[in-house]
């Protein structure tokens, strides 16, 4: 073992400009943001003046569910979520006072919307052009990939096809018109958080470009196409297995410069470079000691930040508090304070790449780059990743099941979750506020009036014009719909009657669920003993237990939901599926028409509170006497106030015991039905 | 306390809807004392309680995996109620042979309005049922039949399977996909019974749906079924084809003897039932299936499904006695 010369004191400094080590000068570090909005955009506009000035570089804007979806805050599915995981951004007057005091011609910012992005980077465009800013000026990114929202974040509005014109129109639009603008933000982020292991990530991330690609191609003129190519750019993750990780994006920038050069025949350097922002991952975070979660955090920053050659262009941290509600702007300010150390006070941007010449890290990347090969093979052989979209979604679906399963089995190890669960308690949750941040209920009726007072005060008619010809527009394959979008957001138009404009006009969707072709679980013991207390317990009341699984309101976090539903199935229960986005009168219709013996509903985007109360109503009005049992991210006095309210059992991240919780519902089953002890 | 079966059986045969769930919840439990209440409650909606056949269009969905037979019902549903007719759709899925589970993923697929109380879905499974409907589907169907306008049963099946649909139904729509030639060469090989419908789903992929439906309906004609209507439709915008394969349907349904249809459905089930309970030896006593039925066409038609598989369970066993 040669010990190392450069040990831990000061080595001398050769001569700048000489040492292979050193670089000739201390890199810029990377756009630092944090996703951050809620309520409504005057109280997000403060957040963001604030985070600004403790130095933050860039801003990202995190829109409420309606907004993302293309829903007005008065529609029926808009209840609850009006303001909760993001402001709410309903026409041009709530965008000019989300920026209200910040100059766009200064500012970097990017928009995690999807489906409605065509509209939000109108709205965005308009406050520019209202404020006197040139277009060509605008920096930012709008994320607009909707193939990733299909397979794991549901924030989908439309059917696939037109869906993806959609993104091909911004882009093409924009490659002239705001050619600074990132039109499209491909993520492998949330494969992650869906269950992708990195080579699944980088396939279905790269497959998802290609179509991307794929569709614009025909809408721009060749000679731009280079050009379209250098602006589409990346929204990755990072685990916790930060070496592995950081392995990964190296992998996929080199596959991507040779998708570039080999497939589309991309020759510039400048363009070929995999440009890509980082959030790292909050599905690892922990709501059991989630002081914890902090170290991970910083271990995860590392792995998008350590290597020169493939280094993060922007960063944003999550909070610690994540597993156990919204983030207040103190939690969010420390996420920022580990990206600052790490930019400014350790070395990491005084070197050129530490792994050059690594024989671990090359095998490594070659490993996933082989691995993604393949992969993205299976995608093409099923007609690319628009249609393969049920197959991705499968094998996500899978890839988390094993992931839940190892975690459960303690073969993945996860500190104060599943190993070294002995703990104090955390001072950090002692505060008043429990540790999170909640979102004043009165926002949402304060929105509803807002619009209807914004409805009734603009001109009528010029709005029904411009959505007439938005309406013409998208009819129209060939053209395209961003000039006619920017008309309407203009006129006044507001962000559910665009949605409802494209709507009439693709049609509805709704995802494939994953869940129907998950192959059946491997067998153990415990899946064996609780099949045999399913069908004891179904023998006793004639009828197989028959589960209803579905999410109520907006929220798309699907992941949780389905795998509570196949591990019933594999369980022996009979398991009505609903997916997401569901009513609670629809929740209450199914489980009577369905003669369920139970009813899970999951929800992560704080909207428990409205929506759950108002399943349990529906239910009774419906004269349905079955049990309710939640899952979700459920602050305890939320969840005390349910079961008081009426409902069996509620579930937080903490129960990652998924037979555990497939056992306390057949005993509640058994218990409803009068046939406890002997049964169950 | 247990709803009172007859009281049950009497508000579905006046039409109140709303009896549907507790209905079909009786008539899948499988405890004994509820089959002898389901009994009851379906007495109430025999044909002799009802006065005749139940006024019901039975029409049976069935096709390959992901042909697209929910999402033609999200279409179809809002046609029918249109049309001011009620809607009761049996979706029927796989049990998992291994858990004994299933996943009822049709009911998510079939758009439909929660608040209108014109239209009812009810996901079931196989119950490991090989290849065909669980008894409680069939007498669900029948049940249902007395309530609703159109009572549909989609149920996965392709080349000899469906035939459990066509006992229940009065008319079935086979359901196929462009490219797919699996069906055209059952029906070439005479796999597959010719149905009464033929649906290529997908219109919207243009040719090669075009294509489907010229070969299909090629192979009907070179198998003298040249008047089985081959009808192209699409489920997802432009929507096309709905309005006329509820037309071709309803034609159908015009053009058959309905009673003599449904008391041949009984029979059918009934000696289905019998098999399923007491396997091929039973048959054998009764001197195989042909025989079978014809001592079924020897009963009372205005018997229901139960009492026929007494019926024939007594005579197995009279045949038997004296070789035991
Ligand atoms: N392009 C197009 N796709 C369709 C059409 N109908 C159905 N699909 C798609 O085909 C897939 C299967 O549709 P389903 O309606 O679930 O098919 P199914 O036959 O009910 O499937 P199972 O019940 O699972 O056997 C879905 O992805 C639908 O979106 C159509 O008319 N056109
Ligand atoms: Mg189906």
């Amino acid at each position: 073992m040669g010990a190392s010369k450069a040990g831990l004191g000061q080595t001398e400094k050769p001569p700048q400009g000489e040492s292979r080590a050193r670089l000739p000068e201390r890199d810029r570090p990377w756009v630092m943001r944090t996703y951050a909005g809620h309520s409504t955009a005057k109280d997000s506009n403060a957040l963001y003046r604030s985070n600004l000035e403790k130095g933050q570089t860039g801003l990202s804007v995190a829109f409420d569910l309606p907004t993302q979806t293309g829903y007005d805050p008065d529609h029926e599915l808009s209840r609850g979520e009006v303001g909760k995981v993001g402001v709410s951004i309903a026409h041009k007057a709530d965008m000019h006072a989300l920026f209200d005091g910040i100059p766009l011609d200064a500012m970097n910012t990017s928009m995690t919307i999807n489906a409605t992005a065509a509209w939000l980077l109108a709205l965005y465009m308009t406050v520019a052009e209202e404020n006197g800013v040139e277009r060509g000026s605008l920096q930012g990114t709008t994320q607009n990939d909707i193939i990733k929202e299909f397979l794991s974040r549901g924030t989908y509005a439309f059917p696939p096809e037109p869906s993806m014109r959609l993104i091909a129109d911004t882009i093409a639009f924009t490659v002239d018109e705001v050619p600074k603008w990132n039109p499209v933000n491909i993520c492998s982020y949330h494969l992650q958080e869906a269950g992708a292991t990195p080579v699944q990530e980088i396939a279905y991330a790269l497959s998802t470009a290609q179509a991307v690609l794929d569709g614009v191609r025909p809408r721009v003129p060749p000679e731009h196409f280079p050009r379209v190519f250098g602006r589409i750019s990346f929204f990755v993750n990072a685990g916790i297995r930060f070496i592995e990780e950081h392995a990964k994006l190296r992998a996929m920038s080199a596959l991507w410069e040779e998708f570039g050069r080999e497939r589309y025949g991309v020759e510039d350097p400048k363009f070929l470079r995999m440009r890509y922002g980082v959030q790292v991952n909050s599905l690892g975070l922990t709501e059991a000691q989630p002081e914890n979660n902090v170290i991970r955090i910083v271990l995860e920053a590392l792995a998008v930040t350590m290597g020169r050659d493939a280094r993060a262009r922007a960063l944003q941290l999550p909070a610690w508090n994540e597993a156990l509600g919204l983030p207040r702007a103190w939690d969010q300010q420390w996420s920022l304070r580990i990206q600052q150390i790490l930019a400014h006070e350790t070395d990491l941007l005084e070197y050129a790449d530490i792994f050059e010449g690594s024989h671990v890290m090359d095998a490594l990347v070659e490993e996933l780059t082989e691995g993604a090969r393949a992969e993205m093979a299976a995608v093409a052989d099923r007609g690319g990743a628009v249609a393969a979209v049920p197959y991705m979604k499968t094998q996500l679906v899978e890839s988390h099941r094993a992931r839940v399963g190892a975690v459960e089995r303690g073969e993945l190890k996860v500190v104060g979750k599943n190993v070294f669960t002995s703990a104090e308690p955390s001072p950090l949750q002692e505060g008043e506020d429990g540790g999170i941040l909640t979102v004043d209920p009165d926002v949402e009726q304060g929105q509803i009036a807002a619009v209807q007072r914004w409805r009734s005060e603009r001109d009528q008619a010029a709005v029904d014009a411009a959505l007439g010809e938005l309406a013409a527009a998208a009819a129209d394959e060939s053209s395209n719909v961003m000039p006619a979008t920017l008309a309407a957001a203009r006129a006044g138009a507001t962000t559910g009657e665009w949605g409802a404009t494209l709507r009439a006009v693709f049609g509805e969707y709704r995802a494939p669920t994953g869940v129907a072709d998950a192959a059946p679980a491997p067998e153990d013991d415990a899946l064996e003993e609780l099949r045999d207390r399913v069908e004891r317990v179904s023998e006793a009341i004639g009828r197989r237990i028959k589960i209803l699984v579905g999410k109520p309101g907006l929220d798309g976090h699907s992941n949780g939901a389905e795998q509570i539903a196949i591990r019933a199935r594999d369980a022996g229960m009979d398991v009505v599926y609903e997916g997401i986005r569901l009513t609670p009168v629809r929740i209450a219709a199914t489980a009577v028409q369905e003669g369920v013996h139970v009813v899970g509903l999951s929800i992560l985007s704080g909207s428990h509170r409205e929506l759950i109360p108002d399943v349990l109503e529906e239910l009774r009005a419906a004269g349905a006497d079955v049990p309710v049992v939640v899952g979700g991210i459920i602050p305890r006095p939320d969840a005390e106030a349910m079961l008081a309210a009426g409902v069996s059992r509620v579930y937080t991240p903490k129960d990652f015991e998924v037979s555990r919780i497939m056992g306390d519902i057949v005993d509640l089953v058994a218990e409803h039905n009068g046939v406890g002890a002997h049964a169950a | 306390m247990p709803l009172d079966a007859r009281e049950l059986g009497r508000r579905l045969r006046e039409r109140d809807r709303s009896a549907a769930p507790a209905v079909l919840n009786l008539i899948e439990d499988r405890s004994a004392a509820a089959r002898g209440r389901a009994a009851a409650l379906l007495a109430e909606l025999s044909p002799a309680a009802l006065g005749g056949e139940a006024p019901a269009h039975l029409v049976g969905i069935t096709g390959p995996p992901g042909a697209g037979k929910s999402s033609l019902l999200s279409a179809l549903v809002p046609t029918w109620r249109g049309a001011g007719r009620t809607v009761a759709v049996l979706a029927v899925d796989p049990s998992s042979k291994r858990s004994g589970g299933s996943l009822l993923g049709d009911r998510v697929r079939i758009e439909h309005d929660p608040k209108d109380d014109g239209i009812l879905i009810r996901s079931t499974a196989t119950g490991g049922r090989l290849g065909g409907l669980a008894a409680p589907t069939r007498e669900a169907a029948h049940a249902l039949a007395a309530a609703f306008d159109v009572v549909v049963v989609e149920t996965v099946g392709v080349g000899q399977s469906e035939t459990d649909v066509e006992e229940v139904c009065d008319t079935v729509a086979v359901v196929v996909q462009p490219g797919s030639g699996d069906t055209l060469q059952f029906l070439k090989a005479g796999i597959m019974e010719v149905p009464d419908v033929l649906v290529v789903t997908k219109a919207d992929l243009g040719d090669v749906a075009e294509r489907a439906r010229r070969d299909l309906a090629q192979a009907l004609t070179s198998l003298g079924a040249g008047s089985v209507p081959v009808v192209a439709a699409s489920s997802v915008a432009p929507v096309s084809g709905i309005e006329e394969l509820a037309a071709a349907l309803d034609a159908h349904r015009d053009r058959i003897d309905v009673p003599a249809t449904r008391l041949r459905a009984r029979r059918l089930m009934a000696l289905g039932d019998f098999v399923a309970e007491h396997g091929e030896v039973a048959l054998r006593a009764l001197g195989g299936r042909r025989e079978a039925e014809r001592f079924l066409c020897t009963l009372d038609p205005g018997l229901q499904a139960p009492a026929l598989v007494s019926a024939l369970r007594e005579r197995a066993s009279r045949e038997r006695a004296p070789t035991s």
